[in-house]
């Protein structure tokens, strides 16, 4: 008996061995440990034996059957892990190939300069103001101290549609409106986005339509001194903090005294190159303390109030900072170009 | 005006300061320098020749050999092919190893056998603009006075040793348009004195009185007129040193009388005229306006009509000059010239600029005129002038002036006090530092506590209030200076609008839909400013249009869209998808602004999705651009109050077109461009959109409320329904949403079915509904009722079938 266990114990163990996949390992769990099975068989004749030699045989047979069932078990793991790394070979892809790409669109450029503008003076307090873009003599040249016949007016021809109203040539209609709707009060602080139209032939610098922006402050004792600062802070904020500015005497009708903002010249850091003409530096904006008259008649008494202003061109903005050549590609809107300022710097 | 900075030297003292330096100073304190030129940039070995001998080439026509002397030990041969060369010109000879402009280098060369040693030059060849050099030698060389030396540097002999600052002067400072306005402004930067010409009195037998009357009718326009008379003057060129200055500064030499005035004209910025006395045709100056339809030929050879709009010059009769512009052709200085009428005049600035504006003629007068001269300089530049002409044409100038003077000129007198200058500036300027900066400008100024009174000289006409003084002070103590500041006060929060945070959503949303944003003209032609408009208005249309395709303003977006398309669809690109928000302009009748409104529109056409090696390519179709703005609209909270309903419109397809509404009201349209203008403008199918974006964001929406969480579950229903093809989805829908109740949470078709199977005529439609009761568990029971009566609406609304 103890033979015949020791036999099948051993022919088991084969069997388990030579097992090629779980279904084969399956069937000799069942034909050697059920109920059924040899095992089985062989202890059905224990009645035979004596007492003292019982418990041996059954410790022995259950030995038996732990050790076929522990080298199922241990088999079948080898099995299951083969068989996982046959499915996971079978599902491999190439990662190399792209993926599915997620279309999206994007800003055009010049909304994009023109909303990071816009995000960086409402953090400094203040709002965004909108008005026509077709506008009233009144408010495009005479509320700004460009009275008919004024030879500043010869600047930016302009494109009429009647002797008093025109297609606006520069946002600050927009100021004009905005301060005669305080009645003149303070404070005052916009900036005012939008697109304007002067009479040029396009060409690589020049364009019939484009952007500007420009900001307003009003309140009692706004300084020169408050505009440089601020001006310093946009210009570090949009072309970067080793940026410096200065700022050159200049003329606008609307302002009084009037500046140009240049800041260092990105290129060759202020020494001089064909970037900056060999000046170190680079113009960007036009602005000025608002003048006395713009404030008169916009209804601010101008022994009290005081403010500056400032205008800039987006485009010429967006140029310097990606290096566009072409105002032109700012309107074709060439999708080569237009996909390019999808990217965050 | 373009500033010689050899001559402004003889204003003021520039040692130590060069033309860089200086160009650098002035631009920091007030007028921009655009560049500074030096004019004989890379030229070198250019001498003054003596043409010894001059013969034809003996075997070339156009050629001549010459035997020249350039102060060498031996004169060399030089083939020179201008027709005006001569034998004993003096020359410009660029001599063997000179170098011209282009890096042009000059070497030994043999022309048709003959050697040649160098090259006889002409002005243009030494880099002069053609339209500058005297019309004598505009066809050949350049030959210097007799009595020039030989073998001197012929580049400083014609002033070209020079550098040129080019200021870009803005319209406030036209006292810089002279060279003694720059005088005062360099010596105000550097705090030099400035010497001004002083021209010596001139005694003669004769009076200028006895031989010219001058009356002036036309006041206003003229206030002041001054007249000397110039006997016996010899016509020829002018020295030397006045053609290079004149050169140097853009106006091209003629005669000695004509460059004498515009001489002046630079160094005072006084413009002057020349009359020939003996062409007038009288002894008589009467300024007055023209006569309508009065013409007059200027020095142009224009023949120009007049109005009464215009200043003239007359002889008492007929007009000798269009005032302040350009002389007449009738007394123009000539070579026969001997007795010269100079004027010098104060005209106002807008009767000249009409003048200019209506015959577009700018000149150096007329734009000095415009802009404004300085009374005070009107006497010294005709005194000044008369002197020259007696120096270098050999004139004899006659006693006195004859004046016509009505002009009072009163220096402005402006005040400011200390406190304001620095409130306005933000630093801390003391009042002795100001009186320097006056003191610097030549100001006169006298200070009374904390107010300091300035007397501005006439020449400087741009200064009349305190702002303007301020803005003196804050330039010359230097901008570097002013500290950086933040504005200080009440505090004001910064925001968009809900309107602007509105626009930023919806443009993100249809980017991140995939769609690009373009920005188009405003600006478009008659055919297109109409097209896809929503409302049929009259476009507004510009005055003088600088040409057809800009000459109206548009009323819709889409035309401008497709324009876009069709560019891009030229160059290699095959799936497009643009938007753009703008505004469109409608005229109003009895308003003077026309309406505008803000749009939204968007062109999409080729693939909209596009997964390349894996083969999956599906383009764009109607569902896809409806899709986009229904989930715009679901994002603006708007989704039930937005229809969609089948509409026709010109330049869409008729089958494939839907209008949107809101609450109701039409804003816009939705569909596919009809195909005969997609075949117009190459394009393939392509979907465009179009709303009123205004009426859009300024919908009102709900305020946005918590819903609970469902905690029961619902109940889905699906049914598919046989209907006559033309029945909408959204008539059916509306049924079941109606009778549904309450109890029906939702409902969405799943799908639609025209094919084969269906009887002529059907389709069928499968809608999903989904019951729901936040207070309990539905039960197939509890629906029955509801979900009977939905079938039977529809069949008996809409003869709907139970598809089986
Ligand atoms: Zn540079």
């Amino acid at each position: 008996m103890q033979e015949r266990l020791k036999e099948l114990q051993a022919e088991a163990l084969e069997k388990v061995a030579q097992a090629a996949d779980l279904k084969e390992l399956n069937d000799i769990r069942v034909s050697y440990l059920g109920k059924k099975g040899p095992i089985t068989e062989v202890l059905k004749g224990m009645g035979k034996l004596s007492p003292e030699e019982r418990p041996k045989m059954g410790a022995l047979a259950n030995e038996v059957r732990d050790m076929i069932s522990g080298a199922i078990e241990e088999k079948q793991i080898t099995l299951e892990k083969a068989a996982v790394e046959k499915k996971l070979a079978a599902e491999k892809i190439d990662v190399t190939l792209p993926g599915r790409p997620v279309s999206e669109g994007n800003h055009h450029p010049l909304t994009r300069i023109i909303e990071e503008i816009e995000d960086l003076f409402i953090g400094m307090g203040y709002t965004v103001a909108e008005g026509p873009e077709v506008e009233k003599d009144y408010y495009n040249f005479e509320a700004l101290n460009l009275p008919k016949g004024h030879p500043a007016r010869d600047m930016q021809d302009s494109f009429y549609i009647t002797e008093e109203i025109l297609l606006r040539t520069h946002t600050s209609p927009v100021q004009a409106r905005t301060m005669e709707a305080r009645n003149g009060k303070g404070p005052v602080k916009i900036i005012c986005p939008g697109k304007v139209y002067r009479r040029d032939n396009d060409d690589a610098t020049h364009s019939h339509q484009f952007t500007q922006i420009e900001g307003l402050v009003i309140d009692e004792n706004i300084r020169l001194s408050d505009l440089k600062g601020t001006l310093d802070v946009f210009a570090k904020k949009m072309f970067g903090a080793d940026r410096e500015i200065r700022l050159r005497p200049s003329f606008f009708p609307f302002t009084e005294p009037s500046v140009e903002m240049d800041i260092s010249c990105k290129m060759c850091g202020g020494k001089g190159c064909g970037t900056c003409k060999g000046t170190g530096w680079i113009e960007i904006l036009g602005a000025g303390m608002v003048h006395p008259n713009v404030l008169e008649m916009a209804g601010y008494d101008s022994k009290k109030y005081t403010g500056f202003a400032f205008g800039m061109g987006p485009e010429r903005i967006a140029m310097l900072k990606y290096g566009v050549d072409d105002i032109r590609h700012f309107y074709t809107n060439d999708i080569r170009f237009l996909k390019q300022f999808s990217v965050t710097e | 005006m373009l500033v010689s900075y050899k001559w402004l030297q003889e204003y003021v003292d520039l040692s130590g300061v060069s033309a860089e330096e200086l160009g650098e100073k002035i631009t920091k304190s007030g007028i921009e320098v655009e560049g500074v030129e030096t004019l004989n940039e890379g030229l070198r070995g250019v001498v003054v020749g003596h043409v010894l001998e001059c013969e034809k080439h003996p075997n070339a026509e156009k050629l001549n050999k010459t035997l020249v002397d350039i102060g060498a030990e031996e004169p060399v041969q030089i083939i020179c092919g201008a027709p005006n060369v001569a034998k004993g010109q003096k020359v410009a000879v660029a001599t063997v190893g000179a170098v011209l402009p282009g890096n042009f280098k000059i070497k030994k060369a043999k022309l048709r056998g003959e050697v040649s040693n160098g090259m006889i030059c002409s002005l243009q060849e030494l880099g002069i603009e053609a339209k500058l050099v005297a019309k004598e030698y505009s066809e050949g060389i350049f030959v210097f006075p007799e009595d020039t030396e030989v073998g001197q540097d012929a580049l400083a002999l014609l002033g070209r040793d020079d550098q040129i600052l080019e200021l870009g002067l803005t319209p406030n400072r036209a006292d810089c348009l002279s060279m003694l306005g720059v005088g005062y402004e360099v010596g105000a930067i550097l705090g030099k004195d400035v010497k001004l010409p002083e021209p010596a009195p001139t005694t003669a037998s004769e009076k200028a009185a006895d031989y010219i009357k001058v009356n002036v009718e036309a006041k206003e326009d003229n206030p002041l007129y001054v007249a000397k008379v110039i006997k016996n003057v010899k016509i020829g060129p002018s020295p030397l040193w006045m053609q290079s200055r004149l050169m140097a500064a853009g106006i091209r030499p003629h005669n000695n009388v004509v460059d004498i005035t515009n001489y002046i004209l630079l160094e005072y910025g006084q413009p002057l005229h020349a009359f020939d006395y003996d062409l007038l045709g009288s002894k008589e100056i009467l300024v007055r306006r023209a006569k309508q339809g009065e013409e007059i030929t200027t020095l142009d050879d224009a023949k120009r009509t007049l109005s009464e709009d215009h200043l003239v010059i007359t002889n008492g009769t007929d007009p000798v000059a269009l005032a302040g512009v350009m002389g007449g052709a009738n007394s123009e200085v000539n070579a026969d010239t001997t007795t010269v009428l100079l004027e010098s005049a104060y005209f106002t600035g807008p009767v000249i600029r009409k003048s200019s504006k209506d015959h577009g003629l700018r000149s150096e007068a007329s734009a000095r005129y415009e802009k404004g001269v300085d009374p005070e300089r009107v006497h010294p530049a005709a005194e000044r002038a008369a002197e020259l002409m007696a120096k270098y044409a050999g004139g004899e100038v006659l006693e006195g002036s004859v004046v016509a003077d009505t002009l009072s000129v009163e220096p402005a007198v402006v005040s400011v006090t200390l406190e304001k200058i620095n409130r306005v500036i933000g630093a801390e300027v003391s009042m002795q530092q100001v009186e320097d900066i006056f003191a610097k400008l030549k100001f006169e100024s006298t200070v009374d506590n904390d107010t300091i009174t300035v007397t501005v000289p006439t020449r400087r006409g741009d200064i009349t209030i305190e702002e303007d003084l301020i803005e003196e002070v804050a330039r010359l103590y230097g901008y570097d200076n002013v500290p950086k500041t933040l504005p200080i006060g009440a505090s004001t929060p910064g925001k968009l609008s809900e309107y602007q945070q509105k626009r930023r959503l919806v443009r993100r949303f249809l980017e991140g839909a995939g769609l690009y944003q373009a920005v188009t003209y405003s600006l478009t032609s008659k055919d297109k400013a109409t097209q896809y408009a929503l409302e049929k208005r009259d476009p507004v249309e510009l005055a003088m249009p600088m040409s057809e395709d800009r000459s109206l303003l548009r009323l819709s977006i889409v035309p401008q869209l497709l324009e876009v398309l069709k560019y891009n669809l030229a160059r290699q690109t095959d799936s497009m998808a643009v938007y753009e928000t703008g505004a469109v302009f409608l005229k109003q009748d009895g308003e003077d602004l026309p309406l505008e409104e803000e749009h939204l529109a968007a062109a999409v056409t080729g693939l909209w999705e596009n997964h390349q090696w894996q083969g999956e390519k599906k383009p764009v179709d109607f569902y896809v651009v409806k899709g986009i703005l229904e989930g715009m609209f679901a994002k603006l909270g708007l989704e039930d109050k937005i229809a969609f309903a089948a509409a026709e419109k010109d330049g869409m397809h008729p089958g494939r077109t839907a209008e949107v509404s809101l609450n109701g009201e039409v804003i816009g349209f939705v569909g596919q461009v009809h195909p005969t203008v997609q075949k117009d403008l190459d394009l393939k199918e392509t979907y465009v959109f179009e709303l009123n974006l205004k009426a859009v964001l300024e919908a009102g929406t709900e305020p946005l409320q918590y819903q609970a969480i469902p905690r029961y579950p619902s109940i889905t229903r699906d049914i598919a329904l046989v209907v006559d093809k033309n029945k909408t989805a959204a008539e059916l829908q509306n049924i079941i949403v109606e009778v549904g109740g309450k109890l029906l949470k939702d409902v969405y078709v799943f799908d639609l079915y025209e094919g084969e199977r269906m009887e002529e005529g059907k389709k069928s439609i499968a809608f999903s509904l989904k019951y729901f009761d936040p207070e309990k568990t539905l039960t197939d029971e509890d629906i029955a009722k509801t979900h009977e009566k939905v079938l039977k609406a529809v069949e008996e609304q809409a003869g709907a079938t139970l598809r089986g």
